[in-house]
């Protein structure tokens, strides 16, 4: 048992600081999350020169075997710098699954190109229906001839505007909500029938929805087994999930590194504002739960770099649904000790606030985790 | 990072899994797996064979009779003794005065009562608190004035929990009136034998006589009994406090809490099904655990930082205020669990003679005298507002 980073992984850590000390300004965050992109793409050109976006694949498939523990150490980071580019989306969510369940002529033809940062990806697994469940999927793919058609809608898809594949998940099989019969199929973004509708979201981030009109792909697009692919989806999700609480830590340290600051400087009634305990009391009960969610992060990597079961499953509810609630709480205060401060655009409190607002929804919220840790007890 | 165990820690854990099994005593058991203060006999008798083993204090120095355990080792023990519901040895001794006297006593006082404390020979008890002196500790007023090769003792402690059994007290006393309050208090070990100590019972609001009150009438105490300089005695104090803050979050036994909750919802009727079916209770059950996760987790940090020889900051100040928060939610939903079996409370009966009416489900007896108790979990070891205190200063700067 350790909890103590290698030297490898202290100069990982390094790196992203570096990175983000030098790109991610609160002004530049704000200029680039209001531009028709959303992020950078000179950006993703150093993260892939830096070799982070290849650090989560395995050796095999042309990565640099990092694990869980190193994702967790740049979403860290990236979560400190509220970090736009889709990183989530491209490595942790698309990439993972080729990387799962892919076959090699898949693998061959997609991680290497993502490795490079050629490539982006999005993962649509949500419909407007389904809320947090993996397994409720209406999308369906009909076989016809060589291939499937594709007939659905998938909602919500972070970065699905500004992905070059998206993978979905639609219905071979089965009755709406059955685990078994749902497939996953990778599709271009400018095949025929794809509808792309890209909206901002509060994050300042981007996602979609994404309307399928009689898709056809072929059967080179069946990514894993046919009707088989739920406890893949419900992996990778748990694997991204455990880097997205990652992100949450590093923005709620954030947020209380400015909101202590501000503690120490506000003055009023002639004393800094930090001077009353009431204050005080409030800002340690948020120091208190980003020590929690950072124990919690620590944990759910650490067992994401274990054998995948149940109890894996447990972590990452039990981590999910303790950082949801600490990400609202912290969020809110950060916005109520800065007082009207906090309100403003131009100030960057309001934007962890508004990053770990959705961080809380992301992957299921509070509620539902805690609703799964239990049925998993 | 890493969080698996090696073959050796696995080989550990059975071997402290087995004894556990074949050495508990079961009565001991019984009361401590219900939150029942175990009586005194019987915690001495536990105490005496977790000694034979060698494991009465795994945090002490070797070559004083801890165990030279690593941080893994010393966590897979806590675990251990959580699940099998083995209660600790009484702190005052081994986890308080214990480190004090190894780490600022003489060579005498090492001698004498080390070994008497792994023997369970002593009962320690702790003079802390005055009737003016609770959160503003270092204001206390009992003072001792030198004569001779003696100190003269006058004044009064307060909220002394097991003074009743206690044959030793440590002290905490004013050698120094005229300066800054920290800096004129002087900590001495005093027979409770000694003329001029009277102990006054506090019957608790659980009916149970667990606090009191300790009078000082020119009691003579040798100077020989003082721990280290005199009038730096706060030193001392707040060093043993933070011991006591690291080993007040009771992790263990709250998940063996959890469990046995899990075990009542599931007996429990209600509506024509079982209580677990109720899912707002489940709901807050679940809560609990997963601030339980959290907050093992952030003990394991801290150990891991232990063992790596860094310093500890406020983290013991967290772990008392979160594990104390639990401990009382745990033992409220363990209350709400019993519906209105709640309210029945005999403590005499729930103490000593448990069952002798037969009424109620057996689990029922126990969680409410362990729920009023614990109302002392955020006031004691230093209140949680004075945590909050602590942190704010020592982490947060403000």
């Amino acid at each position: 048992m350790d909890f103590e980073l290698s030297e490898e992984q202290v100069l990982l850590k390094d790196s992203i600081d570096r990175f983000v000390l030098d790109n991610y300004g609160a002004e530049d965050r704000l200029k680039l999350s209001q531009s028709e992109l959303g992020f950078s793409r000179d950006h993703w050109k150093i993260m892939a020169e830096l070799g982070w976006l290849g650090m989560a694949f395995s050796e095999d498939v042309g990565g640099f075997g990092g694990g869980a523990v190193e994702t967790m150490i740049m979403m860290e980071n990236m979560g400190r710098g509220l970090v736009l580019e889709p990183f989530v989306s491209t490595v942790l969510l698309g990439g993972a699954l080729i990387a799962e369940v892919g076959t090699d002529a898949q693998i061959e033809a997609i991680i290497p190109a993502v490795i490079e940062g050629n490539m982006m990806l999005a993962f649509g697994y949500a419909e407007a229906q389904s809320r947090f469940n993996l397994n409720d999927v209406e999308t369906t793919a009909t076989k016809s001839g060589d291939g499937y058609v594709l007939n659905g809608t998938k909602a919500v898809v972070y970065h699905g505007g500004t992905a070059d594949k998206i993978i979905v998940s639609a219905r071979t099989g089965g009755a709406s909500r059955d685990k078994d019969g749902i497939s996953l199929f990778i599709v271009d973004s400018n095949a025929a029938g794809v509808d792309i509708r890209s909206y901002a979201t509060v994050d300042g981030q981007r996602a979609a929805d994404i309307r399928m009109e009689n898709v056809s792909v072929g059967t080179d697009a069946l990514l894993g087994d046919e009707s088989a692919a739920a406890p893949a989806i419900e992996k990778i999700i748990d694997q991204a999930t455990g880097a997205l609480c990652a992100e949450a830590v590093g923005a709620m340290s954030a947020a209380n590194e400015l909101t202590n600051e501000y503690l120490k400087t506000r003055k009023q009634f002639g004393v800094p504002i930090g001077k009353f305990q009431v204050l005080q009391h409030r800002m340690v009960d948020m120091y208190m739960e980003a020590e929690q969610s950072k124990s919690m992060s620590d944990m759910v990597a650490m067992k994401l770099d274990m054998a995948y079961e149940d109890d894996t499953r447990k972590a990452v509810s039990a981590a999910k649904a303790q950082i949801g609630n600490a990400a609202k709480f912290v969020g809110q205060q950060s916005i109520q000790l800065h007082g009207g401060m906090g309100m403003t655009d131009e100030y960057s409190i309001g934007h962890y606030f508004k990053r770990l607002t959705t961080i809380e929804m992301l992957f299921g919220n509070t509620d539902f985790h805690l609703n799964r840790f239990s049925n998993l007890s | 990072m890493d969080l698996s165990f090696t073959d050796e820690e696995l080989a550990f854990q059975a071997e402290v899994r087995t004894f556990l099994e074949k050495n508990l005593p079961a009565d001991v058991k019984d009361c401590y797996s219900r939150g029942i203060h175990v009586p005194k006999e019987g915690q001495e008798r536990w105490q005496k064979i977790l000694n034979d083993q060698g494991w009465l204090a795994p945090n002490w120095p070797v070559e004083y009779g801890g165990t030279g355990w690593s941080a893994a080792q010393k966590y897979i023990f806590a675990q251990e003794m959580g699940r099998a519901a083995a209660p600790p040895p009484v702190p005052f001794g081994v986890s308080m005065v214990g480190p004090v006297i190894y780490t600022f006593g003489t060579q005498d006082q090492k001698d004498y009562y080390l070994p008497r404390i792994l023997k369970s020979e002593d009962w320690w008890c702790q003079g802390y608190s005055e009737p003016g002196s609770g959160s503003d500790l270092a204001s206390l007023k009992t003072s001792a004035v030198r004569d001779g090769d003696d100190y003269i003792v006058n004044g009064q402690k307060i909220w002394t929990t097991f003074a009743q059994y206690a044959n030793l007290i440590f002290c905490l006393v004013r050698t120094n009136p005229d300066v800054k309050a920290q800096e004129g208090i002087s900590f001495l070990l005093i027979d409770m034998e000694t003329p001029g100590i009277t102990v006054k019972p506090i019957i608790g609001l659980d009916v149970e006589h667990t606090l009191n009150e300790v009078f000082f009438d020119d009691v003579r105490v040798p100077v020989a009994n003082r721990i280290g300089e005199e009038n730096k005695g706060w030193t001392y104090a707040k060093f043993l406090l933070g011991n006591e803050r690291t080993s007040i979050a009771r992790i263990a036994e709250s998940k063996l809490r959890c469990e046995h909750l899990r075990a009542i919802a599931a007996t429990e009727k209600m509506n024509g099904g079982l209580l677990q079916d109720d899912t707002d209770f489940m709901r807050k059950l679940t809560r609990i655990e997963v601030d339980l996760m959290a907050l093992e987790y952030t003990e394991l940090r801290m150990l891991s930082k232990i063992s790596r020889g860094e310093t500890l900051g406020a983290e013991p100040s967290l772990l008392k205020i979160k594990g104390s928060e639990i401990q009382q939610r745990l033992t409220e939903l363990l209350v709400e669990s019993l519906g209105m079996y709640g309210a029945a409370y005999e403590a005499l009966e729930v103490r000593g003679r448990r069952n002798d009416k037969n009424f109620a489900p057996d689990y029922a007896h126990g969680p409410m005298a362990e729920h009023l108790y614990l109302r002392a979990a955020t006031v004691y070891g230093g209140s949680n507002e004075i945590q909050r205190n602590i942190i704010s200063k020592m982490v947060l700067g403000l």
